[in-house]
Formats: structure tokens, sequence, C-alpha cells
């Protein structure tokens, strides 16, 4: 397989309140390769959107990346860590490498701004063209984005457009500066089911045409099942299980992500029968359990040791990894806890 | 512990949770305690007063603010200030009253004064401090006297009486036109609503001061101090109840569509049911909150009209009327300590604005 | 677009209606009808005015007739530009007042560019720096500026140059060049005269405007689209400025509808502690004297012109919000 474009290993973000401080991304790490989708997936609150944040370097205060490395490979072959640039030298980064495509279209545009303006914006900075070449681009944007009448749209407003062709337009304003990476936060979450399904579809047209890298950002198993090659499963701002999508489907290993994919419906499933839910509720984020985070949540808890220490990250095949006691690093874990008073 | 707690908050009213989170606020707090000891000074005014605020002696004019000593010379507690003595200048001949710190006067606790009327009710002479045996032009002159030789401490506390009052008349006209106004266009809406709120927006865009110097201009010379404080207030809230209105309009319309008041009607209650059972306990802190962000603006009002000698007239003693002494600088120059007047203003204003922030941050923990 | 100018307008216009009426109604309020106080206030000047004239001059305002008739007539007669004289002046009143209306909107003017000017930075540096001591001090400073009366603020002031620089700070013009004819020098003079009354006029509503300002920027600035602006890569002070300050001028703007009117108000007050040539003390002494063309004059002129100064600052606030220019287009 290729060198992956962006590799991110040990990443860990947080917060710093006046409550004290929120692990909101705990040690991740992933691959993103050309052409292929990673499907980042978890509960609301499990630090999917930080990790995003965390990659462009626009974590909101009082957020902070506070360790780990996040190497890009740049079109010429040099590796760059994100994580060891200032903020101003990240903004070249910022749409020609990677870009951002939000969940809600309406509040995610400035209501002040034509359409026109707001794509032409990035354009005008990372590529140097004037106005008038700018404008000229961002029509051809909206055309490939599938925006009817593209000439005319490019002057509306945001507030004119229907939430399908907002987030079309989102998705233009993004790949207005030929980013090789394609961040995508829960892109469908607030649209209808058919405009959800034109989307997708629009982002899997685009990954062909340009060999994009994207990290799909989800809640929805279906969708991942839908888009993504590989799958990272997070839970409290850890990846608890990394793969293909079709091994995450098929031999789910982790307890967390057998639950998820049990709770999707189906339409096989016997009429009247209940949905299975995983018991209990994420943990409030001052409240993080000892040991492995899931364990109060887990049906499997192997006694005395769940509770205690938290799993390392063990590979099981090629490219695949999981942290839970049941596949291995009891070992390891042991050893830990020996050295440490319990 | 936790579980109490929880319960707690569970089975409080929104007036309850309102003040809970209020409590958090320090400096609302604080506010609150200032004005509640301004509202105390005001009703207890003439018992603390010294001089009579009318009174006036030509001995007594532009003393400087007399400072009360606590011992006397052996050391004993004896409260004393120092008397008043006449001296001829010797340029001008005029006979010029000055401090005599060789004459003591002793203060007496609790001793008789002016007669006056406790609360309104009770007749009495009783005050807090008055002098032993003064002679003529003695007083105790705290903040020292005016041209006319009345005692500024004394005006000064009968002042705040009457300021502070008028702010909470007018304050009520205010509320009762607004929530009458406001509430009728909410649940009315349709052309009534329309009416009311182009109504609000025209007297917005009046400059209400020439308006207000105008009206208060016509009142007729020879009403009584009474008459001419009502129709102050009148006038001064006739062009206030818009904010109120406002507040409560909106406050109105986002309740109606509330799932509770659905519930409500659902559940068949009348109207009038859902408009006092529901709805407006849900709001009590929001109006709360806006009358004491209104108090402080009727008392600037009411002491910029007084001030410009179109509010209230002397006798009558308010803020803006003490402030009117101190209008121009050659007086200022002369005796700055009239200027005093105006700290229990910027206190008493800055005091309600502090009550009312927190007020409405805790009546509404999303906003 | 042209529904919210027609709107605006329409109700400029029953604004202006209604102020005159309330014009009109503090000429009439003091008791009897005004020819008789007029007559009382000439014969106490020493002047004599025949029964002849007298009835004249009832016969020209109507006295006697319905009020609406009284109005009209009154209303026709300032159309023409007849506003009436000035009984105590015994001059028409568009004379006494002569540029004392036009130096009210200088001042209320200048007030207002005061308090943009300093609201708005003030208020954008409070909410990019929330909670920093700057921030603090400058809410301090806000508290004080919104509880102390601008004529106290006036009056402390005076009081401050005079014990500390033995000068009077009062007056648009210097003493020789008070009563001097308009010329470069003497709008020179007025430039360098402006700047404190605006400016003590101007706290209260500075003060207002920069809670308004912080307030309204804290809330745009946790609004998604400023991520998606970061996002693509801009500074961070051109992503702030662009975006949320931008979102955040709106209610900002709507505000400066209420403030001109505000401003004239304090204007009237500023300048008597002051000893400006404004209408201020010139309303101030009409309305004791009970000269009334002259009162009720001023107030018309005053509410027509912030009228018409609120209406000119409705279309800037259209011309700042995409949302109203394309509403029922």
């Amino acid at each position: 397989m290729a060198e992956p474009i962006l590799s991110v290993r040990g990443l860990k973000t947080q917060f710093f309140g006046p409550e004290g401080v929120v692990r909101a991304v705990d040690g991740v790490d992933f691959d993103v390769f050309e052409g292929r989708t990673l499907g980042v997936v978890g509960e609301s609150g499990c630090g999917k959107s930080v990790t995003a944040r965390s990659v462009l370097g626009i974590v909101d205060r009082p957020g902070k990346v506070v360790g780990g490395s996040m190497k890009l490979r740049r079109a010429s072959g040099e590796v760059v860590d994100l994580g060891t640039l200032t903020n101003e030298q990240m903004r070249k980064y910022r749409g020609p490498e990677i870009a951002l495509v939000f969940q809600e279209p309406m509040a995610s545009f400035s209501q002040h701004y034509t359409i026109g303006n707001q794509i032409g914006e990035g354009i005008k900075l990372h590529m140097g063209l004037d106005e008038r070449a700018a404008k000229k681009r961002a029509i051809e944007l909206l055309d490939m984005v599938g925006v009817p009448q593209p000439a005319r749209r490019v002057d509306d407003y945001p507030f004119q457009l229907s939430g399908g062709l907002r987030q079309r337009v989102m998705i233009a304003m993004a790949l207005s500066c030929d980013p090789r990476v394609l961040i995508a936060d829960e892109p469908t979450t607030a649209l209808d089911v058919t405009t959800q399904a034109q989307i997708l579809d629009l982002l899997r047209t685009l990954q062909k045409d340009r060999g994009l890298a994207i990290i799909l950002i989800t809640h929805d198993m279906g969708v991942i099942a839908e888009m993504a090659h590989d799958v990272s499963v997070m839970y409290l701002g850890r990846a608890v299980e990394t793969g293909s999508v079709k091994e995450i489907f098929e031999t789910p290993k982790h307890p967390y992500t057998r639950a998820l994919l049990r709770s999707i419906p189906t339409v096989l499933a016997k009429p009247r029968t209940r949905l299975p839910t995983i018991a209990g509720s994420i943990p409030h984020p001052f409240d993080r359990p000892k040991g492995c985070s899931y364990h109060p949540r887990c049906a499997e808890i192997i006694g005395a040791v769940c509770e205690r220490a938290e799993p390392p990250a063990v590979d099981t095949d090629d490219r695949r990894q999981v942290r839970c006691f049941l596949h291995g690093g009891m070992e390891e874990a042991k050893a830990g806890l020996q050295g440490a008073p319990a | 512990m936790a579980q109490i707690d929880s319960e707690k908050y569970a089975v409080a009213t929104q007036l309850q949770l309102t003040w809970w989170r209020f409590r958090r606020h320090k400096l609302a707090m604080i506010s609150m305690v200032v004005l509640a000891l301004f509202y105390l000074l005001a009703a207890f005014a003439d018992f603390l007063a010294t001089q009579d605020p009318h009174a006036t002696d030509a001995r007594t004019s532009y003393i400087a603010p007399q400072p009360i000593m606590l011992f006397d010379d052996d050391g004993s507690f004896r409260p004393h200030v120092y008397g008043i003595r006449g001296v001829r200048d010797m340029r001008t001949f005029k006979l010029v009253y000055t401090v005599d710190p060789n004459r003591k006067v002793y203060i007496d606790f609790f001793g008789r004064g002016y007669e006056y009327k406790l609360f309104g009710l009770f007749r009495t002479d009783i005050h807090l401090m008055t002098l032993k045996n003064p002679e003529r032009g003695d007083g105790i002159y705290i903040l020292g006297t005016d041209l006319l030789g009345r005692d500024l401490w004394s005006r000064l506390l009968v002042a705040t009486r009457v300021s502070l009052t008028i702010g909470l008349v007018g304050v009520t006209i205010s509320l009762f036109l607004g929530v009458l106004l406001g509430g009728i266009s909410a649940v009315y809406g349709g052309i009534v609503d329309t009416l009311i709120q182009r109504t609000i927006e025209v007297i917005r865009s009046m400059p209400t001061i020439p308006l207000w110097l105008g009206l208060a201009a016509a009142l007729p010379n020879d009403w009584s101090v009474l008459q001419v404080y009502f129709a102050i207030t009148i006038i001064i809230s006739l062009l206030a109840w818009t904010d109120l209105a406002r507040v409560v309009r909106g406050k109105f319309l986002a309740l109606k569509e509330e799932d509770f008041v659905m519930a409500a009607e659902l559940a068949g209650a009348s109207q009038g049911r859902i408009i006092f059972r529901h709805m407006l306990p849900s709001f009590a802190s929001h109006i709360i909150a806006a009358v004491s962000l209104a108090l402080p603006a009727m008392i600037i009002s009411e002491t910029s009209l007084s001030f410009l000698g179109l509010g209230l007239r002397p006798p009558a003693i308010s803020w803006g009327i003490l402030l009117q002494d101190a209008q121009n600088i050659q007086t200022l120059a002369l005796a700055p300590w009239l200027l005093i007047s105006a700290i229990p203003v910027v206190v008493v204003i800055l005091a309600f604005n502090f009550l009312g922030d927190g007020l409405r941050d805790a009546a509404d923990p999303y906003g | 677009m042209i529904a919210f100018i027609t709107r605006r307008l329409l109700l400029g216009v029953v604004t202006i209606f209604l102020i005159s009426v309330l014009s009109f109604i503090i000429i009439q309020l003091p008791p009897g009808d005004f020819v008789d106080a007029y007559i009382a206030q000439l014969s106490s000047s020493g002047s004599q005015v025949s029964a002849a004239e007298a009835e004249n001059l009832r016969q020209l305002y109507g006295l006697g007739e319905p009020f609406y008739v009284q109005y009209g007539k009154w209303l026709g007669r300032i159309i023409t530009g007849d506003f009436g004289e000035s009984m105590e002046w015994r001059r028409p009143v568009t004379e006494v007042i002569g540029d004392r209306l036009w130096l009210t909107l200088l001042l209320s003017f200048a007030a207002l560019i005061v308090t943009w000017g300093l609201a708005l930075p003030i208020g954008i540096f409070s909410a990019v720096r929330q909670y920093s001591f700057a921030d603090y001090a400058f809410t301090l400073v806000g508290f004080i500026g919104i509880a102390v009366p601008n004529f106290l603020l006036a009056l402390v002031i005076m009081y401050f140059a005079f014990v500390w620089f033995g000068a009077s700070v009062g007056g648009l013009f210097s003493a020789e060049m008070a009563l001097a004819p308009w010329s470069a020098a003497k709008v020179w003079d007025l430039i360098k005269h402006l700047p404190l009354p605006a400016i003590i006029l101007a706290l209260g509503g500075t003060a207002q405007l920069i809670r308004i300002m912080r307030a309204n920027l804290l809330d745009e600035l946790r609004r998604p689209y400023v991520v998606t602006a970061r996002a693509k890569g801009l500074s961070e002070a051109r992503t702030i400025i662009k975006y949320p300050v931008r979102a955040a001028l709106n209610p900002f703007a709507s505000n400066i509808a209420y403030l001109f009117p505000y401003l004239v108000s304090g204007s009237i007050i500023v300048s008597i502690v002051l000893g400006l040539p404004t209408v201020g003390p010139l309303l101030v002494k009409a309305l004791v004297a009970q000269d009334m063309f002259l009162a009720g004059t001023i107030v018309l002129l005053l509410g027509v012109m912030t009228v018409i100064g609120t209406f000119i600052s409705d279309l800037v606030l259209m011309w700042v919000d995409p949302r109203i220019r394309h509403q029922m287009d």
C-alpha cells in the first residue's frame, strides 16, 4: 500500500476550563490515504470534531493540542508535522492542503456576504488570483458540485439557498484551492435523506475524479458503510478500534464496536423486537472512568482488570488495531499495575 | 446530598431558581444591600436629619462641612461640634460668620428638634442627633450648608426620599402600562399589535427631554408640591413604559410557543388561567429585571428635569433641585461641597444597574 | 427593500405628525389663550396692544374655534415658513433660533461620531480579549458612563477644569468669535471647541453601545462560520473583522436609530451646563418665561430633525444588512 497523505499518532487535545481539564482527544492514531475515505465514528462528545479541528489547528480557546504528531506528506514529497507549525505557518495549509466541510451549512456561512465572495476569498488568498478570476473559478466550482445556474447563484446570499444547495456550495468552497485532504464533519446530518444521498454521491464522485483523501466524521454507521474504506471507532477521545470497513463490519472486535453495530436498525430484523441500545450513557468529561473508559458500559468486562488498567493499542492484523484486553495487552498492563500502586 | 440537592432544584419555582442564581452575583448582591440602605435612609430621613431642611438663616450661608468631634479634651466620649461666630471683615465691613473652634456645642442623642411625621403617619420631634443649648446659627453641618444657610445633610436625606420614591411610583405606572399594553399586543396580535408596536416605535424615535420639558413647563404655577410631584411622575412614565412593553410582549410571544403552554391549552385551561397561572410566573423574573433597569432611568429623568428648573419646584427637595444649586461654576468654586449631592445619584444609579444586570442574568440562564 | 423604505418613511411621517400635535399642545397648554399671555407680556414690558390688534391675532390663530381648526391654521402657517413670533424677544421665532438649531444638530452628530468611534473598537477589543485586564477596565468605565448622567459629568469636568486649570471649558466658540460672522476662522474655532462637549454628551451612549457590541460579538465569535473562515486560512484579524464583527454590527446599527434622539435630548441639558449656544438653553428659557411659540417651535424642529436623522440611519442600516435589502424584493 502507498504511503499515507496524513498520518496522525498519539494526538492529544485538551480544554483548560475553570472547572478542570477536559481531555477531549486523548491519544488518537489514524492514517489517511489518497483516494480513500477514513470514516471516524462515535457517539456525540467522543472527540470526533475536535480531532478534525486539531488537524487544522483551529481548536477554539480554551482548547489546545498538547501532544502527538500529525505528519502531512505534501505533493512535493516533503513531510511536515502540522503540530509543530505556528498558526501563521499553518494558515498556508488550510485550504490548499486540508479543507473542512461542516455539519450545518446555514450556520457555517456568514449571512452578510454572497457565496461568491465567500468562495473566492480562499482562492484570492492562496492562489493569488484577482477578483474577476476568483469569481470565474467560483462559478466553475459551483458548476462542478452541481449547483444549477452557477453564474447567477454566485451572487446569492446563503439565506437564499436551500439546505442541500448550501451544502454543495460548502463543498465547492472547501475544494476551491484544490486540497488533497478533505475533512467532512457530519456533512449530511442536517439534511433530509434524499439530499443526504445526493451529497454523499457528490463526495464519492469528487474523490474518484481528484484522488481526494477524505476524513468523514459521522455518528451514522450507515453512512460509514456506504462511504468509508477504513474506519476508526472513537470512544471518549480514543480510537478504540481501527481497520478496514469490511473487517470492522464483519468481525468487530471491540465490545463497543459490536454494540454500535447491533444498534443499527435493520429491515431484516423480526418485527416487534427491541432495538438493542448501549447500556448507560457517556460519562461526564470531568468524570472519566478509571481504567478502560468503556468498562462501566461494557457487557464483556474482565473483572479486576478493566476497572484498573487502560488497555494499550494492540495490532491484531495488518493495519488493524484494538484497544481491549479481550484481544491482548494484558501482560503490559499487569506489568504497569505492579509498577505503580493500584 | 446530591440527591437532595437535585430534588430541591426539581421542585423549585422559577422565582426560587432565579433567586438562587442571583445569589451568585456578588456585585448585584452588594448593590442590593446598598439600595436597601438607601431606602432605609429615605424612610428615616427626618429622624436622621440634624436641621430643619427648609430653615434658612443668613448667618449660616456657605459653611463648609463640619466634622463631629467624638472626644472631649479630657478624652471622655462627648460628641460635639464647634459653634458659629460672627466676625467683621475689616475691608468690606461685612459681618462674616465662621466656625469658632473655641466654643464647643455638645450633641444630644434622641433629643427634640423640628416636628415631622415619621413615615408620614406619626407626629414626633425626636431626632437622632440634636444640639444641647445651641446659640443662633449653631448646628451639626456634616456636609456643609448652601447659600441660604440650609443644612446639606438634612436636605440630602429628604431629597433621597423624594427621588427614590418618585422612581418607584413612576416605575409602577410604567409597569402597569407596559404589562397591559405589551400583554394586549401579544395576546391579540393583528392590527392591535401593529398599532401598539408602531406607537412604541414613534415614542422611541422622539427626543424625550424637549417633550418632557414642554409638558412639565405647562404645569400650573399654583399647584401644590404633591400635585407637581405626581404630575412629573406621570409625565416621565408616559414615555418610559415602552421598554417594559417590549420585554413583556417578547416574552409573551416566546412563551406562547412553549410546550407547557400548549399542554395547558390542550388540557382546556382558560386563557386567563394560562396567562396568570402558567405564563406570568415564568417571566416574572424578567419583569423584575426590566424594572430594576428602568428605575435608574426614571431617577435620572426626574433629576434632569428638576435640575433644569422644570421638574419639582422648591420648596420641594430632590436630588435634581440640590444639584441645581451646584449649576454654576462660581458657586462651585465658592462651595465645592454642594457637588456632594451628586454622589448618592451616581451610587444609586450604579447599584440599580448592577442589580438589574444580575437579575437579568439570573432570570435568563441562556441569555 | 422598497417595502422597508416605505414603512420607515411612513413611520417618520406619522412621528412628525404626532410631534407637531404635541408641539401645538405645548403651545396651548398654559392657562388662558396665548394672545392674553402675549398682551400681558407686552404690557409688562411697557408697550400696549390695541383691542383691534388683539382681535386680529385671535383671528389669525383661530382662537375660540375647535382645536383641530386652530391646529390646522397653525400648521398651514408653519408650512409657509411662518413659525410665529417670540413674545420675549419680539422677533420672529426663526430669527431667534438662528444658528442654534444647526449647532444642536452638529453637536449631536459629533457626539454620534464619537460614540461610534469609541464604542466600536472598544467593544471589539473587549470581546476578543474577554476577561483581560483591559476588558475589566473598560467594563468599569462603561458602568460609570451609564451611571453618571451627562449633565453631572459636565458639571464635574467643569469644576475640575476650573480648579486645576483655572479655565472655563464651556462654549462652542471663543469669546471673540462668538458674535463674529461666519468665516473659515470661526468654523475652525468651532471645530476646536466641539470635541469636549461632544465627548461629554457621548459618554453615556458609548458605554451602552460598548456593552451591546461586546455581548453581540461574544455571541458571534462562537458561531460556526468563524471556524469556516479560519479553516480557509484567513488571518485571525481578517477573520474577526470580516465575519463576526460584520454580523455584530447589525444590532449595533439598528441601535443608532434610538441613539440619535437620545443624543439630541441629552444635548439640551449638557448645553445648559456648559453654556453652549444650542437650542437647549433657549428652550428652557422660553418654557420658564412661557414664551410658547418659541418653545413649541423648538420642540417641533428638534423632533423633525430627529426623525430625519433616524431615517438616514435606517438607510445606513439597510445598506449594512443584506437580509433587509433582499426582503420582499
